[in-house]
């Protein structure tokens, strides 16, 4: 093995590296913003077309693959002139974007599902204190409600991160230099596939290490209280 | 718009295919698995620690990195190696045992921990009981651990056969003619990439949901007898 070739071009690397870094952070962060929206929704909704709607979208989203998701969003929509000629095409004819779209979904699907299930292990007790104390539905959420289940979701959440980093990784199938888009190039290049892909493996290996570090130190400060040592 | 111009017979070849690596994946992963738990709560430290690196590498990096490796990485081992014993022409990885391997390979990390967790949910008094009874070690696993395992097993197991199944997708990008390569095929020559894309999203939206019906009836009947509060 002869790693010289990817110190010589560890530039493509770092390029993949911020690549994956955007990819992950914005879909994560949009998705997670959505993911609240849509699960107080769901908790708050009376109407029953409004929560099927939501619980059909989880449910076709956490039921296909992603893969098929971003080849749908990416290719599929090229077939209709009515997208192909309006604004949108300009959206959608970018690969990035069209990754960013499909991740995002993906991720705010999962989510969603995850904060769903928090918020319904609220203790009774506290939303009927928060009732006797006069709160409004939506003042309950702020402040009762979401601030627990968010601190209950969040181990769950972890999980997603580092999942959507390593899912981040498909974005290379539709030409995005991503780490692993990298790592293609190179084994294209040089017919070298251990050194190519061991050093995107030791890569993503790193940072799920380091977003593992965070997070625990992130649940220590969240459960403090809950701290009996 | 669900006009298949005559592709739906090999779509549903590729459908055949997609489950078959998954059920041939899954056999690997569930034999893996259960092995790298016992090693994992085993006494001997070597053995400890191999498991312990297996499931921290694998979790820890994606899973088509994982397939680009071992897919393009095997091919060129096999072919260092295989003139040393005599084979001079060059030698092809069949892309579906690859797949296999590959897919069975990384599950096996996953399910190694959800096995643990429920070999430890059986009570260490019944397994004593056992021994004491007179039953050598093989009998104890098949009789006592077994059987109880299964339960707590079936949970987590669910999810990492849906995620297999969702993973297997991958191995089109490895050439293997599955659900995902056929629709690519049949979309490049008819033109129509959304069609062929949304039909087989709804196929593996039909697997997911088959799936999830057969490990409904099968919790119910590893938990019968067990009164829930």
């Amino acid at each position: 093995m002869d790693f010289s070739i990817i110190f010589e071009n560890l530039d493509i690397y770092i390029e993949g590296l911020k690549n994956t870094f955007f990819l992950v952070s914005i879909s994560l962060f949009i998705g997670l913003i959505c993911a609240v929206v849509l699960a107080s929704t769901l908790k708050t909704t009376n109407n029953i077309l409004v929560s099927f709607a939501i619980k059909t979208y989880i449910y076709i989203f956490r039921g296909t693959p992603l893969l098929v998701q971003m080849f749908i969003i990416y290719y599929g929509m090229g077939q209709f002139e009515a997208v192909k000629t309006s604004f949108l095409w300009v959206f959608f004819k970018e690969a990035y974007c069209c990754a960013l779209l499909a991740f995002t979904l993906n991720t705010c699907a999962y989510t969603t599902e995850m904060i769903r299930g928090a918020i319904e292990n609220t203790p009774k007790g506290e939303i009927e204190a928060a009732k006797a104390a006069g709160m409004s539905t939506f003042l309950r959420l702020r402040r009762i409600i979401l601030p627990s289940a968010l601190r209950r979701a969040l181990p769950s959440y972890g999980n997603e991160i580092i999942f959507m980093l390593h899912s981040s990784s498909l974005a290379s199938v539709i030409t995005i230099v991503d780490i692993t888009g990298a790592a293609r190039i190179i084994n294209s290049r040089f017919y070298s596939p251990y050194e190519a892909f061991l050093t995107a493996a030791v890569f993503y290996m790193g940072i799920t290490l380091v977003i593992v570090w965070l997070l625990k130190r992130l649940e220590k400060k969240w459960f403090a209280h809950l701290d009996r040592s | 718009m669900f006009d298949l111009q005559g592709y739906g017979a090999s779509i549903l070849q590729g459908t055949i295919l997609t489950v078959e690596l998954s059920l041939a994946s899954l056999v690997i992963a569930m034999v893996l698995g259960i092995v790298c738990a016992l090693a994992k709560l085993s006494d001997q430290r070597v053995l400890k620690a191999a498991a312990q690196g297996y499931t921290t590498i694998i979790r820890g990096v994606p899973e088509l990195v994982l397939m680009l490796l071992i897919y393009f990485g095997g091919q060129v081992l096999i072919n260092q190696i295989a003139p040393v014993f005599g084979f001079e022409d060059y030698i092809d990885i069949n892309p579906f045992i690859a797949g296999v391997l590959t897919i069975g390979f990384i599950f096996g990390a996953y399910l190694a921990e959800t096995f643990r967790g429920a070999i430890l949910a059986v009570p260490a008094g019944q397994l004593e009981a056992g021994v004491a009874y007179g039953m050598t070690r093989l009998q104890v696993f098949s009789r006592i651990l077994l059987p109880q395992m299964v339960r707590h097993a079936i949970p987590g197991f669910g999810n990492n056969w849906l995620v297999l199944m969702k993973t297997t997708a991958l191995v089109s990008i490895i050439g293997l003619n599955d659900m995902v390569r056929t629709a690519s095929l049949a979309s490049g020559a008819t033109r129509m990439p959304f069609t062929f894309y949304m039909v087989i999203a709804v196929i593996y939206l039909m697997l997911t949901s088959v799936s999830i019906l057969i490990l409904n009836w099968l919790n119910k009947r590893y938990s019968a007898g067990i009164i829930k509060d």
